[in-house]
């Protein structure tokens, strides 16, 4: 078996665009779920909504790249109200349900011939991230050593994706600490209290929908940029739910929990997947096949999910005493 | 019989010389029962008033009703002469009418000081926008943890400040709920069962914070099963059976009416009228 | 409030045991599949494509959409100006290409209209074509209430089946207050287990959907047995327990897709055809709907009129008061798991039966099952009936408005509505939202 590839590949995800992304929800998602006690199920779609509002600004109404990010973030907003209005009212089962439901209607919406000529239906679209690419500061070369080898388009993804994680986490460290923070914290443990207290828990739980949400979106344009293409099947709950064990693998309601849990997170299923498949190349598994391999990797996604909610739910960072959930 | 609190002789809906609440016609029906049925009821300001009734009397129901956390089917209510019919919760709480829980909502994963921190309004860093610059909210959050530390001493919780309130007991977390209640300086505050669950060595200091309540001008309505507690402290009684009020008065004189003896007596024929009713949490109608 | 107790690893690794047993029990039923056509192995780097060009008697046509499913694929591809339509894939092994017929132009349909899926063979080469030859539409034209009729018979027949499912879910969230997201993996489960039984082993259908049943309410007791009861005792949160079945469904889906595989499988077999009025129906369509209405009136007689049924009830209602008068909650709650069990199984069945089944059709119903039940008002057997009646109309009957491929979303939309105006549900008790 090959370890020094399966390692080098597995160092290679800690900063690949793809964990990047990944983190980006998943810091959105502690917004959610870690410090409100939001239990979005649907932050596949809020990714969604920001790659596709920058998508289709680009491609159908012509309008720059940058412009583009703003209308996908505006978009990620609009969709959060949409949202929250009919369920931030309710118990928090309700807006699970209706929060994987809408992910899953918009991404009908996406594959819909009927809005084909916009979204490119099950195709998708491509070629909206030239400004991005053409905005490249880095000479060609390769930059890097070791398994961090980059050509200058990686570098230069990998760069903007990891600033952006670094400047959101310093705008969640922001808003944590304040007083609208310690609002959000107090909706989290009970939100009556926080009522009868004389806030406005509704407003602050759209606000904190609304914040998380854009951070996704960012994720997701992250996402598409990297590939050069967004198409709806990326987007199922799959992709929700991945965020979900990066956030709780991390710890919820932390600043590093999701930038850790993250990059764990991709490291270990690359070494995993590779020491597998190594494992059924030289026919120490024969009742496995390769692409049964890749499916493993998902059956044990499950598991981690599983096994973090009920032996460790305060993740690697959290604070054993500060567990995020309301039974 | 004459007193210096009501119009007139103490009856059932009786008017007050200076009502700072009054409630008219407050119906809520659950399916087809009627939980609460007030017709009219004015609570007297700067007194303790003390609502008793028995399990299901819809008292816990009516707190809900004035403080805006349930909707009723009909009825208005006046708080300091504003309509307060329709008013979401936590504007009537910025009103000046803060209320705490039958069981207790201490924020448990949040510090006592933070808990604390959370009672006070009029903090602008509150605010999304101004939250991520501090300096626009350092003063205030100053001026707040002084307050918020002296009233921890005064309910002795100061040596817990930095303690998740999780960790409290159960006596220990009333009292920071009552305190957190008055960090906004409320103009009425409206305790649901305050002894429920907490150990007598901790009752006397709470009785004592509500008498001082009262002497710093604040007005105080309470539920409560302890005839003992009601007696002691209360100025004025209303007493709520199956969601109306069949009574009300000072203490002394509620306590020997035979309509009274009767609600209680009916519902709970086992119950000492001198004796800590047992209460069953979730049973009150809530 | 809930805080865990991390003590009691013994108890909890005695039921991690129990949990491998069941599966290893689901992996020893299904020896001869694993030996089944599975994908092969594809070389990495290899670009593997499915494609075709949509012709209309020489003209290229754009718009027109394939459905490609297999080996864990479920995507669409549309043709576009040059009538050319193309989808990258990553596996080898065998697809299944559908031709969506609600795409083509008015007027124009498949030269061989009996042929709307095709198989694409990727186990050999890296491009497989696949032509749908196209000519006038000989489908006959409806006139607008004929369809109405037949809209409203498919959205019966749906909701129903539907119901079925949904009862199972509102019973479990009844009594436990758990959101059990493996419900639609529990579907998966009835339905795959009936292709084993019925076409692999070439069983009876009676013996087949006997064993399936079974099977299926034996999976509802060993779940609640070992995995949900210790997690109850654990005093764990229900919104945990909601993450927990969120895992636990992946994992469910990802052994059947193990262990079946990832293309769909036809189940039905030559069914005879009905004709009524308008419908073009089958005997198993019929017989489907039959044993739906059948079975509801007898989970509604067994919750009305027996002992248990209402000892659920009264658990459903307030759980520590039922406890208090003598009811073993426990016990309750594990015949619920089983009833959930077998029903779901059962609507597996019929799924499969009357539709074709995969290892991701059970998640794919789990939202509209999730959207009757709360429709319906959380909890609430008869609810959870009326909601599903609703969504299938829903689903069936918007077909005629908006396109075939936004009916799901049609039904999700309408939960969305709902919510919005009355939250606790159509039949729901006001007080249930808190």
């Amino acid at each position: 078996m090959d370890w020094l590839n399966i390692g080098s590949l597995a160092l290679g995800e800690l900063f690949s665009p793809f964990t990047a992304t990944f983190i980006l929800c998943a810091l959105g998602l502690s917004v959610h779920f870690g410090y409100t006690g939001l239990l979005n199920f649907g932050q596949a779609a809020f990714a969604a909504v920001g790659a596709y509002g920058m998508a289709i600004s680009v491609l159908t109404f012509g309008l720059p790249l940058g412009v583009g990010i703003l209308i996908g973030l505006l978009a990620s907003a609009v969709f959060a109200v949409i949202l929250g209005i009919p369920t931030l009212r309710l118990r928090a089962d309700y807006l699970a349900i209706v929060t994987i439901a809408a992910s899953e209607v918009f991404r009908y919406f996406m594959t819909t011939i009927g809005f084909a000529k916009v979204t490119g239906g099950s195709n998708g679209l491509s070629q909206f991230g030239e400004d991005f690419w053409a905005a490249n500061p880095f000479p060609e070369g390769t930059y890097g050593f070791g398994p961090f080898m980059y050509r200058a388009d990686e570098l230069w993804i990998r760069v903007v994706a990891f600033a952006l994680i670094a400047v959101g986490a310093v705008f969640v460290w922001l808003l944590m600490r304040s007083p609208w923070g310690r609002v959000l914290k107090g909706i989290r443990e009970d939100e009556d209290a926080v009522r009868s207290l004389g806030k406005n828990v509704f407003a602050y739980k759209l606000q904190a929908l609304i914040i998380g949400g854009a951070l996704a979106a960012l994720g997701g344009m992250v996402f598409v940029i990297n590939l050069s293409n967004v198409q709806p099947q990326s987007w199922g709950t799959t992709f929700t739910f991945m965020i979900w064990t990066v956030l709780l693998l991390g710890g919820a309601a932390t600043i590093l929990g999701p930038i850790v849990g993250g990059m764990v997170f991709f490291v270990l299923l690359s070494v995993t997947q590779g020491i597998m498949s190594g494992l059924v190349d030289i026919g120490a598994l024969p009742f496995l096949t390769l692409p049964q391999v890749g499916q493993i990797r998902f059956l044990l996604i499950g598991l981690a999910l599983m096994l973090l909610v009920i032996f460790r739910p305060q993740g690697i960072f959290g604070n054993k005493k500060e567990l995020q959930f309301n039974g | 019989m004459a007193n210096e609190i009501s119009i007139g002789p103490a009856a059932p809906g009786c008017k007050k010389h200076d009502p700072i609440l009054v409630a008219d016609n407050v119906m809520r029906q659950f399916g087809g029962l009627t939980a609460v049925n007030v017709e009219h009821v004015e609570i007297p300001r700067g007194q303790i008033t003390a609502l008793i009734g028995p399990n299901g009397a819809g008292k816990t129901t009516f707190f809900n009703l004035l403080t805006g956390f349930d909707k009723p089917n009909t009825g208005s209510w006046t708080f300091e002469g504003k309509n307060l019919a329709g008013v979401p919760s936590y504007k009537v709480a910025r009103l000046g009418m803060i209320r705490t829980f039958q069981l207790t909502k201490a924020l448990s994963l949040l510090t006592v000081i933070e808990n604390m921190r959370l009672g006070a309004q009029k903090q602008p860093g509150e605010n999304f926008l101004r939250a991520l610059i501090r300096p626009l909210w350092a003063k205030n959050e100053a001026a707040i943890t002084v307050k918020a530390d002296d009233l921890l001493k005064r309910f002795k919780l100061d040596a817990k400040r930095e303690d998740y309130a999780a960790g409290l007991s159960g006596g220990q977390r009333k009292l920071l709920e009552m305190a957190r209640a008055l960090m906004s300086e409320p103009k009425l505050v409206m305790l649901d069962e305050p002894m429920a669950g907490v150990n007598p060595a901790l009752t006397q200091s709470l009785l004592d914070h509500i008498k001082d309540l009262k002497k710093n001008g604040t007005t105080v309505l309470f539920v409560e099963h302890d005839m003992h507690m009601v007696r002691h402290i209360s100025d004025w009684v209303i007493v709520m059976a199956e969601g109306k009020v069949v009574a009300e008065g000072p203490p002394a004189q509620v306590m020997k009416d035979p309509a009274v003896i009767d609600a209680y007596l009916g519902a709970h024929a086992d119950t000492d009228l001198g004796t800590v009713a047992i209460n069953v949490p979730g049973k009150a109608g809530n | 409030m809930n805080h865990l107790t991390l003590g009691n690893r013994r108890g909890f690794s005695l039921w991690l045991g129990a949990l491998a047993i069941v599966f290893g029990m689901l992996f020893s039923a299904t020896p001869s599949l694993a030996a089944s056509p599975s994908p092969s192995p594809s070389a990495n780097n290899e670009q593997l494509l499915i494609k075709g060009t949509i012709k209309n008697e020489g003209t290229p046509v754009e718009g027109v959409s394939v459905q490609i499913t297999g080996n864990g694929v479920n995507a669409k591809a549309t043709s576009g100006a040059d009538g050319k339509w193309v989808l990258e894939v990553t596996t080898k092994g065998v697809y299944k290409v559908e031709i969506l017929l609600d795409s083509l132009p008015e007027g124009v349909g498949l030269r061989d209209p009996e042929t709307t899926v095709r198989d694409a063979n990727l186990t050999a080469t890296n491009t497989a074509a696949v032509l749908f030859p196209l000519g006038k539409d000989t489908r006959v034209v409806q006139p607008i209430g004929d369809q109405i009729i037949v809209r409203v018979f498919s959205g019966l027949n749906l909701g129903l089946l539907l119901a079925v499912a949904a009862i199972g879910i509102s019973l479990i969230f009844g009594t436990t207050g758990l959101n059990n997201f493996a419900h639609g993996d529990m579907l998966t489960f009835g339905a795959l287990f009936t292709y084993l039984f019925y076409v692999v082993f070439d069983w009876p259908l009676l013996l087949a959907a006997t064993a399936t049943i079974a099977l299926s309410a034996l999976f509802g007791w060993s779940q609640d047995a070992a995995l949900w009861r210790p997690l109850r005792k654990r005093r764990l949160g229900l919104n945990q327990m909601m993450i927990v079945s969120i895992g636990f469904s992946i994992v469910v889906r990802y052994i059947l897709l193990l262990f079946f595989g990832g293309e769909t499988k036809v189940i039905s077999g030559d069914f005879e055809a009905v004709v009524i009025g308008p419908i073009n129906t089958t005997v198993n369509s019929i017989g489907s709907m039959a044993i739906s209405v059948v079975t509801l009136a007898a989970v509604a007689l067994f919750l009305t009129r027996t002992r248990i049924g209402k000892a659920t009830r009264a658990v459903s209602d307030n759980a520590s008061l039922a406890a208090s008068t003598g009811i073993d909650v426990e016990r309750i709650i594990r015949i619920v798991w089983v009833v959930a069990g077998g029903l779901t199984g059962l609507a597996g069945i019929l799924y499969g039966l009357q539709f074709q089944a995969n290892w991701m059709t059970g998640f794919q119903i789990l939202l509209l099952l999730f959207a009757a039940v709360t429709l319906g008002g959380l909890g609430t057997a008869l609810g959870a009936t009326v909601g599903a009646l609703i969504i299938g109309m829903v689903v069936e009957v918007s077909s005629l408005i908006i396109p075939t491929d936004l009916k799901y979303a049609a039904s999700l939309i309408i939960l969305i509505l709902v919510l919005l105006v009355r939250p606790q549900g159509v039949l729901g008790k006001k007080q249930r939202i808190g």
